[in-house]
């Protein structure tokens, strides 16, 4: 079984790629690198097309180094990663819909965001002209005795994010879902493709609306790694302090909406109050209460407001009194317990062998964290734990992000006291000749994988892969020998991206 | 808006349900016994009306023939099979005490110094309420605010609906509400009732009496509702099941013990 290391010796070094090594392969070493994949002894973080290359990112799971390795397809086609490992599917599929590069011997050829409506094939590859194509998609079938579909979105009865999830149930109980995405495609990629540098840091940050620093932060730094620039300390430190501040908003309108959707309100008010203190101290420390646009690379766009550091340590000493006791409140119902206890289980071996990150993988024994490995500034100097569980459930990935609230809480004190007065921009001169960087950067949901080519002072090319991408299959794998009525549960505990998976 | 393939059933029902609902709400004696229509039927009636409403808004919810309006239906009638035997035997418990299924008799009886504390009553009122519960679309057994249609049960199997029809059956849902809190009070509750003869002032009184009745009982069942999540639909078996018992045990202590 090959470790990261050899694949890398094994290939050409590809110059100016920081801060991780990107090497150009064959198509052996290409195979070699699935199987070390499917073996266990490496993980996926990414697998992204250009028009005649492909390229996948991975994890040394003994050693934690990371690498790019890179393989050119001038026919067009490539040996499928899926065929052996089975994470890397719907990232092909993807390839093959905005590239048109073909996975040999995939498993799975069908089209995942091209729903034959764009009146073209491959818009980032060869645009071949398509009529629009009305053929209905071909679900996974399941038979058995008395099965039936329960068809479920795009459109839902409540407002969230358009998605289709087809059930095949016997009764009440879930044989198979099977989902469909791509609804939200937003063309991100090629909309990137030759912008400038500030136009597509805006765009990354609306590559999902709830993880805008984080996709900021990701997409600034894969920008600063490529160009060896350095941030100024504060600078750092204020990105930090609005990726906890995220990162807190996001688990306490997560915690109340998991509990609300076992028809406890209770929590739920409870939980958006304390969500709406925070999003308003990040208002007035930071002009948004999203605090969207602010990330840019090379620093900040502006620094805090004079009255942030005091509203956002208000907002923190409220949250702070107030948290225990909705803790104890959900951990003393019985009838929520009875509920989120032992419902829509992950393995730990699916988490492994998914690389899932965030709350899905760190409640199902996989304690990875970008903020730790391969970790960034401030994080090395900062105290906190990453927690863990081992029993994949609902409740494990409730009290996931219970744990991540008070470290957060915390996080957020020890930056606000490190804060100290400075510059929080260095401008950015982007040289001539063509660079490329990649960075990883942990958001609320997970690991946010963010590459990008340079040249000419534009971007030519930037990937930017949502943790979702690898917890949606999960969600499929969870909900099986569940019941339908428990679905929603599932979902809004795993609380995957619609847009950030769509791009 | 209609479905286009929706059937003359699918249009009446609104309609067969609310006038279901509203002649079996009209059976209940609120503030006063001997209400006009109080001695037309007697509570077997009431059971068997709100009966027909479920049968034919479990026909509309299939009517169509998406799958929600199906989940809805199966999920409806499930709960429906368990909740009325609950409610029939609570039914016998209180009529054998009562010496009636005449329901101004029994809130008669019931208002009078004869009754006294009674096990067989206590266990009857908590079977009434757990029935009244889940018949009434109410958390822990269905969230009527829910937005999750995967989740839903009556909601799912009327989401087919818009309109004046959509109207009708909430409406009738609202009443049958008003039925089952005015059955609680009536029967366990009858305090302050006007009995037949009395004065305007009485009136009044039972009349005012009712009404804080329904205040406290809307209370009550909001902070219920708040302090509980809902249970797995495969838990509501067990819950109408203990509904059940309560009814069978407090109709048998009354057998065994004249006392009780």
């Amino acid at each position: 079984m090959p470790a990261l290391i050899d694949l890398i010796r094994a290939g050409r070094r590809v110059e100016r790629h920081n801060p991780w090594p990107r090497v150009s392969v064959d198509s052996g070493t290409w195979r070699s690198a699935a199987g070390a994949l499917a073996d266990g002894g490496l993980s996926l973080l990414g697998l992204w097309g250009e028009p005649a290359r492909v390229h996948m990112a991975l994890l040394d799971n003994s050693t934690s180094n990371i690498g790019v390795i890179s393989l050119d397809c001038p026919d067009r086609r490539y040996p499928s990663v899926a065929a052996r490992h089975r994470p890397a599917l719907r990232l092909e599929r993807t390839i093959h819909d905005l590239f048109g590069l073909v996975a040999i011997e995939t498993p799975d050829s069908r089209p995942w965001l091209d729903h034959g409506r764009w009146q073209m094939h491959a818009p980032l590859g060869e645009r071949l002209d398509a009529a629009p194509d009305a053929a209905p998609y071909p679900f996974l079938p399941a038979e058995g005795d008395s099965l039936h579909q329960i068809p479920v979105g795009p459109v839902h009865a409540g407002i969230i994010e358009p998605g289709h999830f087809r059930f095949t149930a016997s009764g009440e109980t879930v044989v198979r879902l099977e989902q469909r995405l791509g609804y939200t495609h937003k063309g991100i990629e090629g909309l990137m493709a030759g912008s400038t540098v500030e136009q597509a840091a805006r765009l990354a940050g609306r590559v999902s609306g709830d993880s805008t620093v984080a996709y900021g932060l990701a997409f600034a730094q894969a920008v600063e790694a490529a160009q060896q620039i350095v941030v100024p300390p504060r600078a750092v430190l204020l990105r930090a302090l609005m990726a906890e501040l995220e990162r807190l908003a996001n688990h306490l309108g997560d915690i109340g909406a998991i509990c609300n959707d076992a028809s406890f309100a209770l929590m739920h008010a409870h939980c958006g109050v304390l969500r709406e203190r925070v999003l308003r101290a990040a208002d007035a420390a930071f002009g948004h209460r999203l605090m969207r646009d602010i990330v840019v690379p090379g620093g900040l766009a502006r620094d805090i407001t004079g009255e942030g550091p005091a509203a956002i340590r208000a907002a923190l000493e409220q949250v702070r009194r107030h948290f225990p006791s909705l803790v104890e409140l959900y951990d003393n119902t019985a009838s929520l317990q009875d509920r989120t206890v032992g419902t829509g289980i992950v393995t730990p071996a699916l988490a492994r062998q998914f690389a899932a990150g965030g709350y899905v993988g760190r409640a199902s024994g996989r304690g990875y964290d970008a903020r730790r490995s391969p970790g960034y500034h401030p994080y090395d100097g900062l105290r906190f734990d990453v927690p863990v569980l081992s029993d994949g459930d609902v409740n494990a990935r409730v009290w996931i992000r219970i744990r991540e609230v008070e470290q957060s809480l915390s996080l957020a004190g020890q930056i606000l006291d490190a804060l100290e007065a400075g510059p929080i921009k260095v401008p950015l001169q982007i040289a001539p000749e063509p660079c490329e960087g990649i960075a990883l950067v942990e958001g609320f949901r997970g690991d946010i994988l963010a590459w990008l080519r340079l040249s000419d002072g534009r971007i030519e090319r930037c990937h930017l892969r949502d943790p979702s991408w690898f917890q949606w299959p999960l969600l499929e794998a969870a909900i099986e020998g569940n019941i339908v009525a428990d679905f929603p549960l599932c979902n809004k505990s795993f609380n995957c991206s619609y847009s950030g998976h769509d791009l | 808006m209609l479905a286009e393939n929706a059937s003359w059933l699918f249009r009446v029902t609104p309609y067969i349900t609310f006038a279901a609902i509203w002649v079996a709400a009209a059976l209940v004696p609120t503030f006063a016994t001997g209400l006009e229509f109080n001695w037309s039927a007697d509570l077997i009636a009431i059971v068997a009306l709100l009966g027909s409403a479920r049968f034919f808004l479990a026909l509309a919810g299939m009517d169509v023939g998406t799958s929600f309006g199906g989940i809805g239906s199966s999920r409806e009638v499930m709960i429906a099979a368990l909740a009325e035997p609950a409610m029939l035997l609570m039914v016998f418990c209180v009529a054998l005490i009562a010496g009636s299924t005449q329901l101004s008799t029994v809130a008669t009886f019931m208002a009078s110094s004869e009754v006294g504390l009674r096990v067989s009553l206590g266990m009857a009122m908590i079977a009434l309420i757990m029935v009244a519960l889940a018949e009434n679309a109410r958390i822990p057994i269905d969230n009527p605010a829910t937005h999750l249609e995967l989740t839903m049960v009556h909601e799912a199997m009327i989401l087919e609906y818009s309109g004046r029809h959509l109207a009708m059956i909430e409406f009738g849902a609202f009443l049958k509400l008003q039925l089952y809190v005015s059955l609680i009070i009536c029967v366990f509750f009858p305090w302050q009732i006007t009995t037949e003869g009395a004065g305007p002032l009485s009136y009044l009184v039972s009349v005012a009496a009712y009404i804080l009745k329904l205040v406290i009982a809307s209370f009550l069942l909001a902070v219920f509702e708040t302090a509980t999540a809902k249970v797995r639909v495969f838990r509501v078996p067990e819950f109408l099941g203990a509904a059940l018992m309560l009814g069978l045990l407090g109709t048998l202590l009354r057998f065994v013990s004249r006392g009780f």
